[in-house]
């Protein structure tokens, strides 16, 4: 009888475990159209949403959105306030040697310069990105300076209003932005960075990483990954 | 534009009004009471109380807010699920710390992974409060500390002579006649409480500037049916009306309880009030 209670009490146990397991909550930052942004209802959308719904229904998973600001992203992934970093976050050696990421779900991505004129000085001039982004890593290796925001909008700002003379961010960022405002232009040629963007998870958390990458494999085989791209407009697709 | 201000998203910036404002409920009174709590333990004769007292405000005193409310929340977050893993996951043998990561199990998380987001928020809210608790509660620690030893002596020494004792003095006599003293302090932590309470998104709280911020930016057409230029001015602007109002209210407020406490008070104020009911 007594067994009887423990093994009853074990696997009530296990299924808690594999129920608690199951719930993820998908960390973003809503606020960088067209990866992330908070909708006119007041709930996270976006490529990355839809993206990560599908991903959590592929992989079996319940997952449940919540938002952090993204100076503090990664610090509150490996504190375990959240389980995934999926918000437009380039994989880049650096972060890697903090947290582990998935297999890319967009290629590497061009990022483009936006100014006010043809003739910013994107060399020795003023350049703004978003704090801790690869644009502002490499923004600070050229010889521009650099200045930080906290947020994509504030960037923007900035050029708007002469603080800086041009912005380095996400092709795909800028290009609505462009199109909507006729001051704006794209200035200079693409730039190259990063390893094309990914989930990030904590190095611990090595099931749920191989969890996504088969999801993701999955979603590149089936070219529902390249029609998602497609129709949010984010990145070039994948050959 | 009636519909714009209507939408989803403008609601959570109403709702977030009643965010800072039940913050601020909770907060003051828990403040209040940490800060009677420092007073007294730094007053006490007991010498590691009064270590104990004085140490909690030199050092929440000392420390930077941002720092504070970056770091300290996210370590107090750690040690209650760490006490709740060493309870609740004994047999538990892989390290907590395995890195960069911290990694408990998952019955000790807090909340649980499986409960519904509106208990993390209530759970970031609580910490909020406490945090806030914590550090306002030493500035006003040391402005009760101060009021304690304002109230004249002659007062002390008068009740001991009627033969009360040391603590029928201290809850009759002192703690009555201090609030006087003690009030300017307190408003000044008031008035700087209700400024401070954007660092709610440091907390991962929604709060009205995260709001006003997000709603004033910058709308494509493409993700949204309301697109609009920069709007963040406008936006602020309403939120410096809300708080300029606020403290105004407070002012008021905080004049007339001022008005009430020097009643019959051995200072400059209760004396002019004694004189006008004479005249």
């Amino acid at each position: 009888m007594k067994t009887l209670i423990l093994s009853t009490a074990a696997l009530a146990l296990s299924a808690s475990f594999a129920l608690a397991q199951d719930m993820v909550r998908m960390g973003t930052e809503g606020a960088y159209p067209p990866w992330n942004f908070i909708n006119d209802a007041g709930e996270v959308d976006g490529f990355e949403r839809e993206l990560g719904d599908e991903l959590c229904k592929r992989a079996e998973l319940t997952c449940e959105w919540v938002t952090n600001e993204w100076d503090s992203i990664i610090p509150n992934l490996v504190s375990g306030n959240y389980d995934v970093i999926i918000a437009g976050m380039s994989i880049t050696a650096e972060r890697d040697e903090v947290i582990d990421f998935t297999n890319n779900y967009t290629p590497p991505d061009p990022s483009a310069y936006v100014a006010m004129s043809e003739d910013a000085d994107l060399d020795g001039g003023v350049v703004a990105a978003q704090v801790g982004t690869i644009q502002a890593g490499f923004i600070a290796e050229s010889g521009a300076t650099l200045v930080e925001f906290a947020t994509p909008d504030e960037t923007i700002a900035a050029v708007k209003n002469g603080e800086a003379d041009a912005v380095l961010a996400d092709k795909s960022f800028l290009a609505p932005i462009v199109e909507a405002d006729g001051d704006l232009m794209f200035v200079g040629g693409d730039v190259p960075l990063g390893d094309g963007v990914g989930m990030g998870i904590r190095e611990t958390d090595g099931e749920l990483k191989a969890k996504f990458d088969a999801a993701i494999q999955s979603m590149k085989d089936d070219g529902t990954l390249n029609a998602m791209i497609a129709k949010w407009e984010v990145s070039s697709q994948f050959e | 534009m009636a519909c714009y201000l209507t939408t989803g998203k403008h609601s959570n910036f109403y709702v977030a009004f009643g965010t800072v404002l039940l913050l601020l409920a909770i907060t003051a009174p828990a403040a209040l009471l940490f800060g009677f709590g420092g007073a007294i333990a730094a007053r006490s004769r007991f010498f590691p109380l009064a270590w104990f007292g004085k140490i909690y405000i030199a050092i929440v005193r000392g420390v930077p807010d941002i720092a504070f409310f970056l770091f300290f929340v996210i370590a107090l977050d750690q040690a209650f699920e760490y006490l709740r893993h060493r309870w609740k996951c004994p047999d538990w043998l892989e390290p907590v710390r395995q890195g960069n990561d911290f990694v408990v199990c998952q019955a000790a998380k807090l909340p649980l992974s499986t409960s519904p987001q509106w208990m993390h928020e209530v759970y970031g809210f609580s910490l909020a409060v406490l945090t806030f608790a914590i550090v306002y509660g030493a500035f006003a620690a040391n402005v009760l500390y101060g009021a304690m030893q304002a109230v004249p002596r002659a007062q002390l020494e008068t009740a001991e002579a009627y033969g009360m004792s040391q603590r029928q003095t201290f809850w009759r006599i002192l703690v009555p006649q201090m609030w006087v003293y003690a009030l300017p302090g307190l408003t000044n932590l008031w008035m700087i409480l209700i400024k401070a309470t954007p660092l709610l998104f440091l907390l991962g709280v929604e709060d009205i500037v995260y709001w006003a911020r997000e709603l004033g930016g910058t709308a494509t057409p493409r993700f949204t049916d309301y697109p609009h230029g920069d709007w963040r001015m406008w936006y602020f602007l309403a939120l410096l009306v809300f708080y300029l109002g606020f403290t105004k209210l407070s002012e008021a407020v905080f004049a007339r309880i001022t008005e009430r406490l020097s009643h019959g008070q051995a200072t400059a104020a209760g004396e002019a009030q004694r004189k006008a009911a004479h005249a």
